[in-house]
């Protein structure tokens, strides 16, 4: 496998995906009659941009808004405000007839291989699907690129799938179906949202290589969601660390691992677990527990949380992320 | 030194429509006082019948084949079910699997505590169980005055503490730990580890961690335990297996795990997927996806052999074998 470390520098300047000043605001509130609801900053004011061939990961823990993000990108779900333009195209101001062309460029694949899949469909008619919402090919053609596609993925040779029914297929072979039906339109740019957590340990790392051998083949891009950090660093070329609707930091994948700078990002990668009873993890530098965004306090989301906050985090508004090293961005006052 | 907990050539089955699924098959390990024992392994490899298994809890389908589990010296099946249920519990006890969904959502947190300590300790008032909730709180770190909460005011990690101080609450020799922060976030998963492990070693507790992650498994286990469809592969000592693993499947899983530690190194894929239960291939269960497969392997069935002082493996072709000169030669690096 080519362990993508470099290929940022080879795409500099060719954008496929820019996000600017992003919302999600969900009102939340007792009782059905009340005005005044509370709001749930899920996303709030985040912006980035993913090259063209980049794998972009988004990290963070539950709720900390990484999967809304996803979907705001393939216009699952309606943003607050913000922009957010996708291989030309301004996400936000797609209607109707539009929405077509749109779903052939970007496409999504979800998480849960047991529930993404429509039980009552076979293989061939879920991968199929795209091909004919989007009247691509006659039947004949549909059924040679569906074979080509699942010959791709891994589940070879097509005829023995291809008639066959999600129950009747393991994990792991379920979620390479979802890969061909995402890519099966051919589109430029894909939302993976966990796609191999919900795999186990000897199926994933196929599922994982996979994924990297068909960016380089189609030059696909790829926000890759994921709590895994370990993960994030073989998929990703950046990774970008969300804390209660925030970006905190965002650079190079092995810069983000081995020099986070935000206290966040350093109690996070110290958090995880790793494979070796020889070493001893310091303890992550982190107080109390994560709480939800509704109605913010406009200073640092992780000010509660912070171990070394000073009296300028009390006081100021959420730091600005901005390049406290070369190509590493960071929100922190004390950087 | 006595063992706690033995289980010796355990073989389990469970009766299906479709047929006998063999999910337990000659399992043998054992376990002294105060010490941890990691069993890992992918889903379906048969860790949790394992589990389910010593705390005699094991569906009406399931079948004993033969061999036998002991806890401090007696047949835990040989026991009458009322004997049992008083050893369930006090002696041993179990933290369930997504066990924060495990507590009844119209009780109060500290009265369900309080209703598990009453049940197995007749003596004890309610008011004893009442102040010893209080205690298993302080020791799991959830505020005193949570105890009259109910499971929607705690968060996901306060649940699995509470569930934790539910294990604790009679003061058990041996907790089996099936996924105990299998869905939470890794800050709070390394907090309720390192918790549980301080709690471990203060109070001389034996531990059955069971995951499918060795990442965890590698840092709270003294001993390690891969399993693999229904089979004991390896146990030894965890600094020996993670090391110098000997069993191809436990090499290929740990080469399979991405590290942010380290090098970033290439990942090794084993082709395939684990074997139907029903019908589990002739010899080794892993020869179909090992690379190191010899007619042997497709024949014989391999038996745990004794691999170094406490390292036990079930392979004819292990992955690195000791240099001549003896045991415990210079680590294989």
């Amino acid at each position: 496998m080519a362990l993508p470390d470099s290929r940022l520098d080879r795409d500099t300047g060719d954008t496929i995906v820019s996000v600017k000043n992003l919302k999600k605001y969900y009102p939340v509130g007792r009782g059905l009659f009340r005005r005044q609801h509370a709001l749930l900053h899920a996303v709030d004011d985040i912006s980035f941009e993913v090259a063209r061939g980049e794998v972009l990961g988004l990290v963070g823990e539950s709720g900390c808004g990484k999967t809304t993000t996803g979907r705001m990108l393939v216009r699952l779900t309606n943003p607050t405000s913000g922009s957010i333009i996708v291989d030309q195209t301004d996400v936000s101001s797609i209607s109707g007839a539009d929405m077509g062309p749109f779903r052939q460029k970007v496409q999504m694949i979800f998480q849960d291989p047991y529930e993404s899949l429509d039980p009552r469909m076979t293989i061939f008619d879920i991968v199929s699907e795209p091909l004919n919402v989007n009247h691509i090919g006659n039947l004949e053609q549909r059924e040679e690129r569906v074979a080509e596609m699942l010959t791709r993925v891994g589940l070879a040779p097509p005829a023995t799938f291809m008639f066959r029914f999600p129950h009747e297929l393991s994990g792991g072979q379920r979620q390479r179906v979802a890969i061909a039906r995402a890519l099966v339109v051919n589109p430029t740019f894909v939302v993976a949202d966990e796609p191999t957590s919900m795999l186990d340990v000897s199926i994933r790392t196929g599922v994982m290589k996979l994924l990297t051998e068909l960016r380089e083949d189609f030059g696909i891009s790829y926000l890759y969601i994921t709590h895994d950090l370990a993960v994030a660093r073989y998929l990703c070329d950046r990774i970008a660390v969300m804390y209660l609707g925030k970006i905190v930091e965002i650079a190079g994948s092995e810069e983000v691992i081995r020099n986070p700078l935000h206290p966040y990002a350093r109690a996070l990668i110290s958090a995880v677990p790793v494979p070796d009873p020889a070493i001893a993890r310091p303890v992550p530098n982190v107080r109390g527990g994560v709480s939800k965004p509704i109605n913010p306090h406009p200073r640092c989301r992780f000010y509660e949380r912070c171990p070394v906050a000073q009296k300028v985090c009390q006081d100021s508004d959420h730091p600005e992320l901005r390049e406290v090293e070369g190509n590493h961005f960071a929100a922190c006052h004390l950087l | 030194m006595d063992a706690l907990l033995s289980v010796e050539d355990f073989t389990m089955h469970y009766r299906t429509k479709a047929g006998w699924v063999q999910a337990v098959d000659g399992v043998s390990f054992a376990l002294k006082r105060g010490q941890a024992l990691g069993l890992v392994g992918e889903s379906g490899c048969g860790k949790t019948s394992v589990a389910m298994s010593i705390m005699r809890l094991l569906p009406y389908n399931a079948e004993i084949k033969h061999g036998r589990i002991t806890l401090g010296g007696r047949d835990v099946y040989a026991m009458a079910s009322e004997e049992f249920r008083q050893v369930r519990w006090k002696e041993i006890s179990m933290i369930f699997q997504a066990a924060m969904n495990a507590l009844n959502p119209v009780y109060t947190v500290g009265s369900q505590i309080v209703e598990a300590i009453v049940e197995h300790e007749p003596e004890t008032t309610e008011e004893q169980a009442r102040r010893r909730v209080a205690e298993l709180f302080d020791l799991v770190g959830i505020p005193a005055d949570r105890a009259d909460h109910y499971p929607h005011e705690y968060s996901g990690g306060m649940k699995q503490r509470a569930v934790i101080a539910m294990a604790l609450a009679c003061n058990p020799s041996l907790i089996i730990a099936d996924e105990p922060t299998t869905a939470l976030d890794v800050i709070v998963q390394d907090k309720i580890l390192r918790e549980m492990e301080e709690i471990r070693r203060r109070i001389n507790m034996s531990m059955i961690y069971i995951s499918h992650d060795i990442s965890v498994i590698a840092e709270v286990s003294d001993i390690v335990g891969v399993m693999y469809a229904g089979k004991l592969m390896e146990i030894g000592e965890a600094d020996d297996v993670f090391k110098r693993p000997r069993h191809p499947y436990t090499y290929g899983l740990m080469h399979a795990y991405p590290s942010i530690l380290g090098a970033k190194r290439d990942l090794a894929t084993i082709p395939g997927e684990p074997p139907n239960l029903m019908a589990p291939p002739a010899g080794c269960r892993f020869n179909p996806r090992c690379d190191r497969a010899t007619d042997e392997c497709r024949a014989v069935e391999p038996k745990l052999i004794k691999a170094g002082p406490e390292h036990r493996i079930a392979c004819h072709n292990p992955v690195w074998t000791p240099s001549s000169g003896g045991e415990r030669v210079g680590a294989a690096r």
